[in-house]
């Protein structure tokens, strides 16, 4: 015997009843270190409003939220601050890598300065920009929404499956020709040449650079 | 005013200065550095440390000396305003401690510290104060690589499965 369903009932599976309802009540975590976090307050604001897309309930408390956006440049001694507030966050939980320095560290190439987060936290959806646009941040938030419904499962199995960092590695090819730069070239000529008289400047320490191999 | 002849009368005949527009600069040989920003404290009422930086010569043309610290005083009485500079030399680079004179060196010579290694005697509470704790470099030093040796890479890597 064949049962109709009634009207107003609709069958389907609970990952994507899960997927649904998650991707559409997304609680934003701002970590706005610098300009970046001026866009996404603006985002946030009446002009853009974010709320049309269901995340306008931005929380600072870690614990609240599922969606990590860091916005601006992250340094060295902000980094295990980023990571404790990833770990803080409950599970389900996605993370958006929002403008140039966050994802690559921008042009901010200095010593303090950490080159992209996804090296040291996972990172779903990048938004490019120096700073990005309102709208930039909506097309991801709008793109993030979509990998929730395209991948996201209701016990979270898919998170399991992804277990190598999502950034480039510690050293990479790129990191090594900046360590050939930063040693002295022989011969070289620079805009103010170094001190050629060794004996005016004998008591100067002048000891090599050193680079990790 | 700051006469110089007053320094040289009191202090030692090695002491130059040099002006710049209105900037005047009184440079002073490191082991006269206390007494003399003492005096200028005390007796001619420059009551005010506003800065307190230095400057890493290495690879300069014609410089013989590694470091130089300069030290900005302001009298707020009567607005004049001096730099006293010296100069300090490795392996251990080191000056006398001026918080007794003027607290606001506190945090100056915290920043001298971490950026050049120049170790201030006396200070209370020297420690790094813009780079993290764990950081073993003086990185304004000339010597130092723009992009580090590598510590902003010094970190665990967390992944997706395992947080």
């Amino acid at each position: 015997m064949a049962v109709g369903l009634p009207e107003n009932i609709f069958l389907t599976r609970l990952d994507a009843a899960a997927s649904w309802a998650r991707s559409n009540s997304l609680w934003p975590m701002p970590f706005a270190t610098a300009c970046c976090g001026i866009e996404l307050m603006a985002t946030a604001a009446s002009r853009h409003d974010i709320s049309r897309f269901g995340a306008e309930v931005m929380r600072f408390s870690p614990r609240q939220c599922d969606l990590l956006i860091v916005a601006g440049r992250v340094v060295m001694k902000m980094l295990p601050v980023l990571q404790r507030i990833w770990l803080q966050m409950p599970e389900p939980k996605w993370c958006m890598s929002m403008g140039a320095c966050a994802c690559t560290g921008g042009v901010f190439d200095t010593y303090a300065v950490v080159q992209g987060v996804d090296r040291f936290i996972p990172v779903d959806v990048y938004v490019p920009g120096c700073p990005p646009r309102p709208e930039q941040l909506l097309a991801a938030l709008i793109e993030m929404q979509a990998k929730i419904m395209r991948t996201g499962t209701f016990t979270g199995r898919e998170f399991a499956e992804r277990t190598t960092p999502t950034g480039p590695p510690r050293f990479d090819i790129d990191e090594v020709r900046r360590f050939r730069e930063a040693m002295p070239v022989e011969g070289l000529q620079t805009y103010m040449p170094p001190i050629v008289d060794p004996e005016a400047t004998k008591h100067m320490s002048n000891y090599p650079v050193d680079i990790p191999k | 005013m700051l006469e110089l002849a007053a320094l040289h009368e009191r202090f030692s005949r090695e002491i130059t200065e040099s002006t710049f527009r209105d900037n005047r600069r009184v440079i002073v040989p490191e082991d006269k550095l206390y007494p003399v920003l003492e005096f200028l404290l005390r007796e001619r009422g420059f009551d005010m440390l506003v800065e307190l930086t230095a400057v890493d010569y290495l690879e300069y043309p014609k410089a013989t000396d590694r470091y130089g610290v300069v030290y900005g005083l302001i009298n707020t009485t009567s607005g004049e305003r001096v730099f006293v500079k010296t100069f300090v030399n490795p392996p251990e680079p080191e000056l006398p401690s001026v918080y007794p004179l003027w607290r606001s060196a506190d945090w100056l010579e915290r920043e001298v510290w971490d950026m050049f290694g120049i170790r201030f005697v006396g200070h209370p509470d020297l420690r790094r104060i813009l780079m993290p704790d764990e950081f073993t470099a003086f990185p304004l030093r000339k010597d130092y690589p723009l992009k580090g040796r590598g510590e902003r890479h010094n970190f665990p890597v967390i992944t997706r499965a395992e947080s």
